[in-house]
Order: structure tokens, then sequence, then C-alpha cells
């Protein structure tokens, strides 16, 4: 038990410490090599600590040996645990998958490139481990930047303008985060969560507690790409390098999730949290119209890759709906969910990225008849689009089933009817590549492509097939999902 | 006068205002980038001033002295003014890279040239 608590912070350290060496390393193999190896190894250590933590324990390590809440204090329990998995997890299957791919899309420097791979997954999992409030925002800032760089490797130049408008919503984002922490600690004078958690509630309610908890979940629904925050998401995850897209999706807005359900649960308490503001009907409002402006645009798109990203705004949607409903069974759906999204937009944006790469364009145009030239890759995302609908028996299902249940458990029917509507809406997108890569005949002028080699299809199968392994048997992902919402309600009262 | 007496306070309101102000209406990204440095540097001052006790001395131990500011708060933002010089380097790197790219550093006229691109 002891030795996890002393691995753990490893899991940030390892990619953080390969970064830099890996900008020094020359080529193109060692690079890979590396990011891979310390994201595999990172695995590990995520699955070893998720074990250590799935009964309820909280590992606690303190930064060099200063005691909290004076130093830096890796707190984690089954939330972190579990969201640190499903990056590592992600991360270490798309980059076997990625690398001829990057090789076409970043032939040059890619030292650099992968060292900014490793320096943004390294914020991530920074931000989802550490027990220390500005921690939190450095870490955010660091993944950030990373990501801003790597979105602007892509080949379009539309990419830089992506970037640039992703850095201006980004730090504006960021900026309030750390606005509302200035709060936190002039309230308190302290800037551990833990300590935070326990100080808070016998603070005197004032006006600033509220300023500071608004500024902390506006602040991170810019990075969430909670609608109508979502601009920056779908330009970025179009025209950035088709391995960044996939990790992106699979991650980035997991995490900003994460770190406001710790703030909204465990640094405020929820007595709190939902009745200071009114957020429960906020992100109630905010998760319905994401969910039916982003699957109302993705089925307008023409671009495959932009018809995904405008999908994930409506998954985030379904993610904050069960926030929105202040239950325990809510927050287990909406820990659910992320993971299982994860999973499923991993495997689609790393079929699209197969297409992208070897078709050479994603524009749904020119993948006419191309499910007869490509039927391994075309499978997989019909597959894994099977997943993002909710048919049976894939995890996408038993996330919405989970879903559909908190709702109903609420006594909100209507809600169940609109989950079912944007579920027609995910059938009608997912159903239009499918008709027009496999029904209709490729034109004759079209160039001739080929399916992707066997090395690349098997990533992408390997979570094809995590999709429909946990549609299956959930003892993970709900045995996760529920522990994890536990952890963060930590047995207060929900109002 | 307890208006003057939070002196500090209103001039992160106005500074936080004018960054964000010009953030949002410039379509100059350089502009942009200002403002973004001025609404960040509203917020250093913002956690500076919590940090001040009034009547203490600068945080360095020494004889004779009883009352110290916070010295917290200003490693917090030596921390925040490194990642705000960072952002303003990759907003400045994407600036130049978007003027070799399109001729031009104006979103407005960048958007006239990729109709196609808000959809």
């Amino acid at each position: 038990m002891s030795s996890i608590t002393e691995l753990m912070p490893f899991i940030v350290l390892i990619p953080l410490i390969a970064g830099p060496i890996c900008a020094l390393l020359p080529g193109r193999a060692l690079p890979w090599l590396l990011t891979t190896v310390s994201m595999a190894t990172a695995f590990v250590l995520s699955a070893m600590t998720l074990a250590a933590v799935f009964d309820g324990v909280t590992l606690s390590y303190a930064f060099g040996n200063w005691a909290p809440p004076v130093g830096i204090e890796y707190r984690v329990d089954a939330a972190n645990a579990f969201v640190a998995l499903l990056i590592t997890g992600v991360a270490s299957v798309l980059l076997p998958w990625g690398r001829p791919i990057v090789d076409a899309e970043v032939p040059e420097r890619q030292g650099s490139f992968y060292a900014l791979l490793l320096i943004a997954l390294a914020g991530l999992l920074g931000i989802t481990l550490t027990g220390d409030v500005f921690n939190v925002f450095v870490f955010l800032e660091i993944s950030s930047l990373a990501t801003y760089g790597l979105i602007a490797h892509g080949r379009d130049r539309r990419a830089l303008l992506a970037a640039f408008r992703y850095l201006i919503m980004g730090t504006v984002g960021a900026t309030f985060l750390l606005i509302g922490i200035a709060f936190l600690y002039i309230l308190t004078g302290t800037l551990n969560m833990a300590d935070l958690a326990t100080r808070l509630p016998s603070t005197e309610a004032s006006r600033a507690m509220q300023v500071a908890l608004g500024f902390i979940v506006v602040g991170l629904a810019i990075k969430l790409a909670l609608f109508p925050l979502h601009h920056w998401l779908p330009n970025a995850y179009t025209y950035a390098p088709s391995l960044i897209s996939a990790l992106l999706a699979a991650t980035a807005t997991k995490v900003a999730l994460y770190v406001m359900l710790r703030f909204i649960y465990d640094v405020f308490e929820p007595g709190y949290s939902f009745t200071a503001l009114p957020l429960s009907a906020a992100l109630m409002v905010m998760a319905l119209g994401g969910m039916f402006a982003g699957s109302w645009l993705a089925m307008m798109q023409t671009n495959l890759k932009r018809m995904l990203a405008y999908s994930s705004v409506a998954q985030v949607g379904y993610m904050v709906l069960g926030v929105s409903l202040v239950t325990l069974a809510g927050l287990t759906a909406a820990f659910l969910h992320l993971f299982n999204h994860g999973l499923m937009k991993a495997a689609l944006f790393a079929s699209a990225g197969l297409v992208a790469w070897r078709c050479g364009s994603v524009r749904l145009e020119d993948m006419r008849g191309i499910g007869r030239e490509m039927p391994w890759t075309l499978t997989a995302f019909a597959l894994a689009g099977v997943s993002l609908i909710g048919i049976p028996p894939t995890a996408g299902f038993i996330s919405k089933w989970y879903l559909i249940s908190a709702a109903m458990e609420d006594g909100q029917i209507w809600l169940v009817v609109l989950i079912l509507i944007t579920s027609l809406m995910a059938l009608v997108y997912i159903a239009r590549v499918v008709e027009i890569a496999w029904l209709q005949p490729r034109p004759d002028d079209a160039p001739a492509v080929q399916e992707a080699h066997w090395t690349l299809l098997v990533p992408v199968w390997l979570l094809v097939a995590a999709n429909f392994w946990f549609g299956i048997d959930t003892r993970l992902t709900v045995g996760g999902a529920s522990m994890a919402a536990e952890a963060l309600v930590g047995g207060r009262l929900l109002p | 006068m307890t208006v003057l007496s939070f002196f500090n306070y209103w001039a992160v309101i106005v500074l936080m205002m004018i960054g964000y102000y010009c953030m949002i209406v410039r379509g100059n990204m350089i502009k942009k980038i200002i403002g973004l440095g001025i609404f960040q540097t509203s917020v250093f001052i913002l956690f500076i001033s919590a940090g001040k006790v009034i009547g203490g001395a600068t945080p360095v131990l020494r004889e004779g002295v009883d009352v110290y500011s916070n010295p917290l708060p200003h490693v917090l933002i030596l921390t925040a003014i490194v990642v705000g010089i960072a952002t303003t380097a990759v907003g400045l790197a994407l600036t130049v890279r978007i003027r070799e790219a399109y001729g031009s550093i104006d979103d407005d006229a960048i958007d006239a040239v990729e109709g196609d691109d808000r959809a």
C-alpha cells in the first residue's frame, strides 16, 4: 500500500521528465519510442493506483516531504485514479496507431512534437492527481500551452487560426479559474483542496465565496467546451493532426469536467454549490443546449472530423446533464459516460484518422464508396458509431442506460425523451457516414485508396473491442464510476 | 474613505475590464494578446494586494521586525507571471505564423478569406 503511494506521483513525473528529453532526441523512432514507453509505464502505474484506491482508500503524497496543507499534496481517490486510467490507457493505445500518421502529417522535427505531446499529457495527469488548487491552475496552463502548439502542427493553415482562437478562449478560462482561486485564498488562507473543504463550511457564506464558485465554474466550462462556450472546439479538433484530435477528444474535456466536479462537490460542499448559485438549473440548460445544438450541427457537417467534434459537444452535454441532476446516480452516470465517451471518441477519431491518411481528405464527398476499399477501417468506425448512438451491447448503451435511470429516479421523464431524441440524431449522422461510405458508388475519377496496414488496425479494433467489452462486463466502468462518485460526495448530504 | 482604501481593487477591476474588452472587441491579434496581458496582470494585482498586511514589513527575516507581509501570494504570482509570459510567447509565435500563412493578422480580414471556416 505504501509503495504505491510512493510510485503514484510518477504517473505525472514520467511524462514531465521524458518531455524535455524527447525534445533533444534526433530522428523519428526514438522520440516515438520514449513517448510510448513512458505512457505505457504511466498506464501500469495508474492501473495499480486504481486497484489500490478501489475500496475507498485515499492516497496522499506530500512533495518534498512538506506536510500538507503547507506543501503540495497529491491526493488520489477513486475519482482521480479513474480519470488517470482513461488518459494513460487511451494514450497507450493511440500512440502505436499514430506513428505512421504523425510521419505523414508532421514530417519534420518530431522530437519537439512528441515532447509537446508528453508535456500536454503530463499537464492533464497533473490536474487529475493534484490536491492543490494552485497546482491545478499551473498544470492546466502547462497542458493548454502544449496543446496550442500541437494543434498548430496541423497541415492546414486554418490549424494556426484554430490554435490562436483556442489560446484566447483557453487563457480566459484559466484566468477565470485563477480569479476564483484568488477569492478562495483570500477567504481561507489555504490552497490545499482537503484543507479548503474543511475550512470553507465554517467560513461565513459571503458574496466573495459565491463569486469564487461562479468564476471557477465558468472558467472550467470554457475548457470543458460546455455549450455555449464550445466555439474553440470544432476548429481545434478538425485541423489538429489526427493523433492530437483523437487524444484531445478522448481526454482533455474529460479532465476539465473532473476538475469542475472536484470543485463543486469536494472543495465546496454540494449543499453550498447548488444553493448559493442556481447551478443545477444552469448546468441542465447548458447541457440540453449542447446536446441539441451539437447533434444538430453534427448532422449538418460535410467534414468527418468536424462532425465528430460537434458530436463531442453533444456528448459533453450528456455528462453535464448527469451532474445537473444532483444525485449520486446522476454523478455516477456522468463519470461512466466520461470514461465510455473517451473510449468511443478515441475509436471514432482513430478510424477517421486512418481515412484522412489513406484518402487524403475527410470531406464526406471524397469518402463515397470508400467502405469497399477500406472495409476494416470503416467497419470499426460503424461499430464505434453504434456505441456512440447507444445501442446494446456497447459501452455507449451502458452510460445512456445509467443516465436515463438517474433521470427516472429523479422523476424527470421529459429528460428521458430528450435523451432519446438526441440519440436518434446521433443515429442520423453516423448512418449518413455509413451510407456514403458503403452504399454510394466510388466515383470513377477518384484516386485509388488502399486499406491501412494491419498494425494500424489493431489499436483501432482494440478500442472498438473495448467499447463492446465494457458494454458487457461493466465491473470496471460502473464500479469505478460509482466509487468515483462516492469519493467525491464523501458522505455529504446532497441538497 | 472606504472607497479609496480599496484603491488596489478598483485598479484590478478597471484593468480587468480594459483587458477583457480589448480581447473581445479588437480584431487585431497583437491587440488581443495585449488585452490578454492586461487581463492577466489585473489578477496578479488582486493576489498581491491580498498578501499585504497593514504595517507589515517586506517578508525577509531580520531583527526588530515582528509583522511581515504574507510572502505566499508573491511566490504564487511569480509562477503565474511565468505562465503569462509563456502564453504571450506562444500567442505571438502563432501570430507570426498566421501572418506568414494569410498575410494579415486581422481576424475579420482572415474571416473574409476563409469564408467557409465557421460552420
